[in-house]
């Protein structure tokens, strides 16, 4: 019983997430600005991080929480550079 | 599957309403994010998932892998952390540089320059605004 009711609102939830990376994919490619691209960056990454926390619950192991860890320190990262490349024209003066 | 039928059902309903809490939340988010129309409209709109979308789906990890382990499964707070502290920061900062570029481009619909007072935009305007304008995109 539990595991039908686990199994199933992992699978909803990974349709939900992959259907947000969607949303946000289709936002970096319409974006009409650079912002709005990075905006769509950010949130695909995001959703990334939470897809992989979700194959964790899935495979009940700590390994993919890691990856989650790392995707979540580097995308930081990668959205100041890139906002700070669209504020002064270069990321490292 | 081994070890979802190891959870016992007390532990399995917290799991699966956290776990479809926090991936509504951010597919609500990205909904926004695509629907919206400009950007500074857009830009509140990931912030859903950010915050009860990896909150969510974070507890719902903690409770899975604590009744698993059958001892506090408290690295997920490491997760939550971060991304409570770093969302604001970045998206402050995209939104600052988006302004930016629009009063360096004159495009309607943002405050002025003189709106606000100065700070890192007064001293970077003369340095960078001739490459705004062949930029572009």
């Amino acid at each position: 019983m539990s595991a039908t009711i686990l199994i199933w609102s992992i699978t909803v939830a990974q349709l939900f997430l992959l259907a947000a990376m969607a949303c946000a994919v289709a936002r970096m490619v319409l974006g009409p600005r650079a912002q709005d691209r990075v905006l769509g960056f950010d949130a695909l990454y995001v959703c990334a991080m939470l897809l992989l926390l979700t194959f964790g619950i899935r495979t009940g192991t700590t390994i993919y929480f890691e990856a989650a860890l790392v995707i979540s320190l580097l995308g930081f990262v990668s959205t100041v550079a890139l906002a700070k490349f669209l504020m002064r024209g270069e990321v490292i003066e | 599957m081994t070890h979802a039928a190891d959870l016992p059902a007390w532990a399995a309903l917290p799991t699966a309403f956290f776990l479809l809490l926090g991936s509504g939340l951010t597919l609500l988010g990205a909904i926004g994010l695509l629907r919206f129309g400009s950007f500074y409209e857009r830009v509140h709109a990931p912030t859903l998932g950010t915050t009860w979308g990896a909150g969510g789906i974070l507890i719902a990890s903690m409770i899975c892998f604590t009744v698993l382990q059958s001892r506090p499964a408290l690295h997920e707070i490491l997760i939550a952390a971060f991304v409570i502290v770093t969302t604001p920061v970045s998206l402050m900062l995209l939104a600052r540089a988006a302004l930016y570029r629009d009063r360096t481009e004159n495009n309607g619909g943002v405050p002025a320059f003189e709106a606000e007072s100065e700070g890192t935009d007064g001293e970077a305007s003369p340095k960078s605004s001739d490459q705004k304008q062949t930029k572009g995109q």
